[in-house]
This record gives C-alpha cells, sequence and structure tokens, in this order.
C-alpha cells in the first residue's frame, strides 16, 4: 500500500491519505498532491514500481520511500532508478521509517 | 538443498521479531506436513510464489497471537481487518525477505488472508510441505513452506 503525507512545522509529517493498490494511489495522489509517499512494491492492479514511474511523471519533485519486504539489491536499484528517493525494507521499527523519513526531507 | 532454503525463511522469523517489543522468538525444527490444513490456525496469510520457484508461503496464528503482535507493533487497533492485514503482512516479509537469498527470480504475489485456512482448491496438490514451528510470547504460530525449482 502507499501513504501520502504533507510535511508540518510541528509534527513533521500529516498523513493525507492511504491506498490499497497502486490504482488508488495514483488517484489520491492527484487528488492530495502530497509532498512524502511511501510505496510499497508488491500490490494489486499497478505494482509499485509502475507506480513510482507514473508519480515521478505527474510530479518530478515528490520523494517517494519505498517500503518493502522484497530486500534484494536489484528491487531497490529498480526503485530507485525509477525515481524513488530512499528504500527501507520490512520489518523495520517506528525509528526506522521515522529517520529514513527525515532523511528524505532533509536531503 | 531444501535445508539451506529452510535456514533462510527461519533467519527471516528471528527477524521479524526482532522488529517488535518482544524480541525473542523461538523457532522449531521443520517438518513435513500434508498441507497447511494440518496446522492451520484462527488466521492465515499466504503468498504464492513463482518465477524460478513455484510454490507457497503460508504465515498461519491465533487471534491472541496476532492481537498481542498488532500491540507489540505500536498499534492499537485490533479489529479483524487489522487482524487479517497484519497476517498477511507477516506472509508478505517473510516471503519477499527470501528473495534477497534466493534471488530475484523468487517472485511473490500480493498477500491473500483466510480465515482460518485456504480451501482445499487453493492448495499445493500432491506433494508435502515444511512447517516452521513458532513460538513467540508462549503463543504457537506456523510457517508453512512448499517450494518447487
Amino acid at each position: 500500500m502507499g501513504s501520502m503525507m504533507k510535511s508540518e512545522h510541528e509534527t513533521r509529517f500529516k498523513l493525507v491519505a492511504t491506498a490499497a493498490n497502486g490504482e488508488e494511489a495514483l488517484t489520491l495522489f492527484m487528488e492530495h498532491r502530497p509532498e512524502v509517499v511511501t510505496m510499497d512494491i508488491t500490490m494489486p492492479n499497478i505494482d509499485g514500481i509502475e507506480c513510482i514511474e507514473k508519480l515521478v511523471a505527474m510530479a518530478p519533485g515528490v520523494k517517494i520511500l519505498v517500503v518493502s519486504a522484497l530486500n534484494d539489491k536489484a528491487t531497490g536499484m529498480e526503485a530507485l532508478e525509477r525515481g524513488a528517493m530512499g528504500v527501507i525494507n520490512k520489518p523495520f521499527t517506528e525509528d526506522d521509517i521515522n529517520q529514513a523519513l527525515n532523511i528524505l526531507i532533509d536531503d | 538443498m531444501i535445508e539451506k532454503k529452510l535456514q533462510v525463511f527461519i533467519d527471516g522469523i528471528v527477524r521479524y521479531f526482532e522488529h517488535t517489543s518482544q524480541p525473542t522468538v523461538n523457532v522449531g525444527s521443520p517438518y513435513l506436513i500434508r498441507n497447511i490444513e494440518d496446522v492451520s490456525a484462527d488466521y492465515t496469510g499466504e503468498i504464492a510464489i513463482s518465477g524460478a520457484y513455484e510454490g507457497a508461503c503460508y504465515f498461519t496464528a491465533p487471534s491472541v497471537l496476532v492481537r498481542h503482535l498488532i500491540l507489540s507493533l505500536g498499534e492499537q487497533d485490533t479489529s479483524e481487518e487489522m487482524m487479517k492485514d497484519t497476517v498477511g503482512e507477516v506472509a508478505n516479509t517473510l516471503s519477499g525477505n527470501a528473495r534477497k537469498e534466493l534471488g530475484q527470480e523468487f517472485i511473490i504475489s500480493v498477500p491473500r488472508v483466510h480465515a482460518g485456512a485456504p480451501s482445499a482448491a487453493d492448495m499445493p496438490s500432491k506433494d508435502r510441505m515444511y512447517a516452521i514451528p513458532i513460538t513467540w510470547k508462549s503463543y504457537k504460530a506456523t510457517l508453512g513452506i512448499y517450494l518447487t525449482q
């Protein structure tokens, strides 16, 4: 699934939408125009790789963090080549994801 | 060898629970079962495997374990939907993590979740599969693995 966030001064992130699949992610992205997206790779309908390509085409500046159980290097590299800006593999702790998101924003 | 492949999943189980607030988990020795129905609990997450391998990965656990797992991950929602989502996520994580060792052609599906066991029509036929017993916080779950290459 994908989660979409906008950065806020106090809390840094506000969750604006959650999508259950790639098609929904694209629809919600167009509606909310978030600054940050967390994206799974294994999703029904459109997978995360295709979704990343389409999001970056819509909004080249969007910051996409891939969140995936697929921890092989090739998948991570493909996601980055398609326009993702970071990859974090499941399982992760809350601290892990917060750190990854902060690095994404601060970059 | 099958032992090496099973070890990939055993390592994945340990790694998964290390990321919860109760990281201690006991993973028992794998053994053969007829199919996941033999060991299925209240919820079963199923991942189909294709590509260089054919098969399936199942995570089956009782409600009490899933509920405690959700809470240990910092979530408060223990609704039926969250229980099913969590079981699917565990199956997804354990099978997805296997790709690092088994290669990019170890292709996993989107998880399906069943109350109890999957239907007989969805089971890998003929061959038996391996069950990896898991004990976490005194609750028992099973990871079922069926792989052919």
